[in-house]
């Protein structure tokens, strides 16, 4: 019919975690970030709204131009996490690992439990999230010792 | 708002590997409450199909399941809040019966977990939640429960053996439910040093799948007195409420937010409280669900639900029975059917009619059915 070309698919949130179940995103950005060491949330400079996780659009003043990143830093303090014995498809390989929610005070992030061995995980304890590189190439990010 | 009755309840055994196909399945819970009704298919002015989709190789199974339980051409649809599914099909049906669009209508549950493979279940599994932003860290149910259960026991000082009294209740009344999927006793010892699943949950803190399907017939006070109905049970309270799905998102890891707004409403629009409700079912998918549960409805104080279970309260002849039928521990959780099958056991109690788990002259019986972990939550409020 045409000769337009397909725009050229944005996959790279492909990239995020053990398994992606999400390639393209508005905040694909989120995965430069995550390989230049960062982990970043959004704030909305209309009205001030802070979001984790990241989000390009947003909903308390439903502006969606003026959303600009941010670095979360310092230490937050372990709201929960399990430890799990059994893994679904694809994530087999990582067990035993323990999924958490660090809480940083003015926001919180689901995540992973990184290098703190399990016995020595405790609701409360001090931990701070840092990108991490897996083996195939792809990224998340983890919660490790300060 | 005109008054809404249960005129009809009905359910099928809850087991493993149903021998037949959904609509055979719908079929049974179909057959029971019409029969228990007593009406025929003209008198039902619209169906509302429930199940959990991801488990339904038929796309649409609303129109299939109308179909072959003859209920054309009445209008059918079909409608999914996960595991609180059929509640929220009674609560669509209240709706449609409280405003006059339909004099009575069958909200008709299902689910058929052995429809698909163990294998594609693991991998529909990991995307239980937040597939973006969750499900990437490798994220399974039990996972969820577990993290809920770990953050109530770090705030309470709440123990993993109050949670496997929770399991010990239930598994006194699964023996007793023949349509329950496991009937065997559960000892304490048993539960403690069963293998983990997802720490700190054990085995013996989750629920089975099962195949199963839940039938409830509602109809408007014209039609019960019109069509002779005995003993209707009247919905007095109905609320329903969401969360967050992204747990980064919640405020609390040692209650559920949209149970505690759904409880709200549904006390308020009875006109009445915790303390008033004679016979409970809660959304005992994992023990810890029960836990939240007690504290949420009001039935203990925050922190104060080890001791309900710890005193027997929540036991047949305690101040507050909950899950007297085995509760989803012993009955199995067929996700579409469980919300029905909750209603059905508090109308079978309403109408004295529970049998060796009835309890003495309930007037105000609860259900609490909760979809996702605490992303969708309903609350009925059921009187004689
Ligand atoms: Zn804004």
């Amino acid at each position: 019919m045409s000769g337009h070309k397909k725009p050229e698919a944005d996959r790279r949130f492909a990239r995020f975690g053990t398994v992606s179940f999400t390639a393209t995103s508005k905040v694909n950005d989120f995965i430069d970030y995550l390989e230049d060491g960062q982990v970043c949330g959004t704030k909305c400079r209309t009205c001030g709204a802070v979001f984790f996780p990241p989000r390009a659009q947003c909903f308390k003043c439903r502006d969606q131009a003026a959303i600009e990143w941010f670095q979360v830093s310092g230490s937050g303090k372990l709201a929960t996490f399990s430890e799990l014995k059994y893994a679904p498809t694809g994530f087999g390989g990582d067990l035993p690992y323990a999924i958490a929610v660090l809480d940083m005070g003015e926001y919180k992030l689901f995540g992973r439990i990184g290098y703190v061995p399990l016995d020595e995980v405790r609701v409360g304890m001090e931990l701070v999230p840092q990108a991490h590189q897996l083996p195939d190439g792809q990224i998340i990010y983890v919660f490790n010792r300060p | 708002m005109s008054k809404v009755a249960i005129i009809g309840v009905g359910q099928s055994s809850f087991v493993r590997g149903y021998p037949g196909s959904i609509r055979e399945l719908a079929f049974e819970a179909y057959t029971e409450a019409m029969n228990d009704a007593e009406l025929s298919n003209e008198q039902i002015g619209a169906t509302i199909v429930c199940s959990a989709p991801e488990y339904d190789k038929q796309r649409s199974p609303a129109g299939v399941i109308a179909e072959y339980c003859g209920l054309n051409p009445q209008p059918t649809f079909y409608t999914e809040s996960l595991c609180c599914s059929s509640t929220t099909g009674l609560r669509l049906a209240h709706a449609m019966v409280s405003g006059g669009m339909h004099e009575s209508v069958m909200v008709l549950g299902f689910q058929k977990m052995s429809e698909i493979t163990s294998a594609e279940s693991q991998e529909r599994m990991g995307r239980g939640a937040d597939i973006q932003w969750e499900s990437p860290f490798g994220t399974m149910m039990p996972a969820y429960y577990a993290m809920f259960a770990q953050g109530y026991l770090s705030q309470y000082g709440a123990s993993e053996e109050d949670l496997a009294l929770i399991r010990v209740k239930a598994a006194t009344y699964g023996q007793l439910n023949e349509r329950a999927v496991y009937r065997k006793p559960v000892e304490l010892a048993q539960c403690l040093s069963a293998d983990p699943v997802a720490s700190p949950l054990k085995v013996f803190d989750c629920c089975a799948n099962a195949d199963g399907s839940s039938c409830i017939i509602v109809a408007g006070e014209d039609k019960v007195k019109q069509w002779g109905i005995k003993q209707p049970v009247w919905i007095k309270g109905i609320g329903s409420a969401s969360a967050p799905v992204n747990l980064a998102l919640r405020e609390s890891f040692s209650s559920f937010a949209a149970a505690t707004e759904a409880g709200r409403q549904a006390y308020a629009m009875a006109g009445i409280g915790p303390r008033d409700i004679d016979v409970a079912e809660v959304h005992d998918c994992f023990t810890i669900a029960e836990m939240l549960a007690y504290e949420d409805l009001g039935f203990a104080p925050r922190g104060g639900g080890p001791e309900l279970i710890r005193a027997k309260q929540t036991y047949k002849d305690g101040s507050i029975p909950v899950n007297v039928d085995g509760g989803l521990l012993s009955k199995g959780h067929p996700i579409g059917a469980t919300g029905g099958s909750q209603i059905r056991t508090i109308v079978l109690q309403l109408r004295g009619k529970a049998g060796d788990i009835q309890v003495k002259n309930p007037e105000f019986g609860l259900v609490h059915n909760m979809g996702g972990v605490g992303i969708y939550g309903n609350v009925v409020i059921l009187g004689s």
